[in-house]
């Protein structure tokens, strides 16, 4: 299938076109959800931490410095990303799929285009684009919503949680969440885009389908994390 | 013209198509006609290059369209319209964006140009008032005729229809059965139709192959079937006995008609319309 896809475009101003589509469709489509689980996932983790930390020789910003790394090495590119190839990966799949049952991409066939370029190509390319600004945001979210959950019950200062943040920081763990990220954009994208673009049948076809996507996504996602934690760090 | 030569299509152990060979006349249309299960549409889709056959050939005037490369097919490709059984239009598109959606893939004219074309070929098939609806928002009927025009709006030299018939009603059946007939020979295209549909093969078969359990069983024209002696084809046409009686009638008709014409004056014989 991946094959298949490097073509020369029959316009590349429709290509464009599709790309830019599915950069909005993928990433202002996701950005809601997006928000809400960072945002969450930083608060909670800012209290279940200080529930584990009880030693009084611990100081308190050291919470922060936990829910720093923990965000950015894992609950912003996994989590977020598992949850993303559920939205994406169920839309990438049925949509395909609902294009191939309904002879839509037969269709396009006909026409002379390289369906596999111009359907699944702007998808993933969409994906890595966007995917990986999602993470981005989703860390910073997730170390605010941290930061406010930490203040309003009263666990820590926002002057401790800034000190916290600001310690033993490490670049290269941005850069390990990137790859993450990049990774798991891939993953999310094509594998729906194959289970849907190979469908065969009718409506419940389709939704075996994207629910298979949907599952091998998440376990090759999982994989992925464990596979790039031990070559990586 | 499309040539056919022994094409054999199985999937697993169940033979689809058993060496068919054919030639669609160009400028006319021709029919695939068949029981449901008899191979018509995967023999479409073999011409089209939807499905590769298994071995034998389909030339587009001369040119092996089965060896070609991806590169190559593109060229046959753009001069093949196609309407699908389900129509096949984009969802997400309005019925402009649909017909014009061809024309912004491979059309370099600049979007008034376009407008206009798209604007042509919904008038041709009586939709211009529902360019800006979607396909969710009109009839089967409506969806037939968009696919049409989505299918004519590059010129192209072969227009294939699967089932253009199906889930329509008598009337509207004749109104699409008309349009295909007279785009055909508006603009000499060969047409290939798939059907089953009667009333298809009667008005508008110029040249109609019957398909039977993959094997073209007989081959013929709209005037030839109603005296045809093949039995598994008269079982399939005149399956009712209205349809019989109809048969009955037309053959009636014909052969009055050629009693008339045997006493027309030599020089009026070959228009008999004028003669009346």
């Amino acid at each position: 299938m991946l094959k298949g896809m490097f073509s020369r475009p029959e316009n590349g101003k429709m290509y464009w076109k599709e790309f830019m589509h599915q950069c909005s469709e993928i990433g202002i489509g996701s950005l809601g959800i997006v928000l809400i689980i960072s945002l969450f996932l930083g608060a909670v983790t800012t209290v279940q931490t200080a529930y584990q930390l009880v030693s009084p020789i611990i100081p308190r910003s050291t919470i922060a410095q936990i829910v720093r790394d923990t965000m950015i090495l894992e609950m912003a590119p996994t989590m977020v990303c598992i949850v993303l190839g559920g939205v994406i990966g169920s839309k990438i799949a049925s949509e395909l799929g609902n294009m191939r049952v309904s002879e839509q991409i037969d269709a396009l066939e006909i026409m002379g285009i390289n369906t596999k370029a111009y359907l699944i190509g702007p998808k993933i390319l969409g994906a890595l684009v966007t995917i990986p600004c999602l993470v981005v945001i989703a860390a910073f979210l997730g170390i605010w919503g941290g930061k406010m959950a930490g203040y309003l019950s009263g666990i820590l200062s926002k002057e401790q949680y800034m000190q916290g943040l600001r310690q033993s920081f490490n670049g290269y763990n941005v850069f390990f969440a990137l790859a993450k990220a990049y990774t798991y954009s891939f993953i999310i994208s094509s594998i729906p885009a194959y289970y849907g673009y190979y469908v065969q049948g009718g409506a419940l076809e389709i939704g075996r389908a994207s629910t298979r996507a949907v599952v091998i996504s998440c376990i090759l996602i999982l994989f992925a994390d464990y596979i790039l934690a031990a070559i990586l760090l | 013209m499309i040539k056919l030569e022994n094409i054999r299509k199985s999937f697993g152990e169940k033979v689809v198509l058993q060496d068919v060979t054919a030639e669609m006349e160009a400028g006319k249309t021709n029919l695939i006609i068949g029981a449901s299960g008899s191979g018509k549409t995967v023999l479409m889709k073999c011409m089209v290059g939807l499905v590769k056959p298994d071995s034998g050939r389909v030339l587009y005037n001369g040119q092996d369209f089965t060896a070609m490369n991806d590169k190559e097919k593109k060229g046959i490709r753009q001069e093949i319209g196609m309407l699908f059984q389900g129509s096949a239009l984009f969802d997400s598109m309005t019925v402009e964006q649909n017909v014009m959606f061809p024309l912004d893939m491979f059309s370099m004219g600049n979007y008034k140009e376009k407008q206009k074309r798209v604007a042509e070929c919904l008038d041709r098939v009586n939709l211009s008032d529902a360019a800006k609806k979607f396909p969710a928002e009109i009839s089967g009927g409506m969806k037939k005729r968009v696919g049409i025009a989505r299918a004519i709006v590059l010129n192209p030299k072969y227009l294939f229809c699967d089932e253009p018939n199906s889930g329509l009603d008598p009337q509207t059946s004749l109104v699409i059965d008309k349009l295909i007939s007279e785009l055909t020979k508006e603009f000499n295209i060969t047409t290939v139709i798939n059907t089953h549909d009667m009333n298809t093969v009667m008005e508008s078969g110029d040249h109609i192959i019957y398909m039977y359990q993959g094997l073209k069983q007989w081959e013929g024209t709209n005037k030839e079937i109603v005296f045809a002696k093949d039995e598994r084809l008269n079982d399939f046409i005149f399956a009712s006995e209205f349809l019989r009686d109809a048969k009955e009638m037309r053959q009636m008709e014909m052969f009055q008609d050629q009693n008339w014409r045997s006493k027309l004056p030599a020089n009026k014989k070959e228009d008999p319309g004028t003669g009346a």
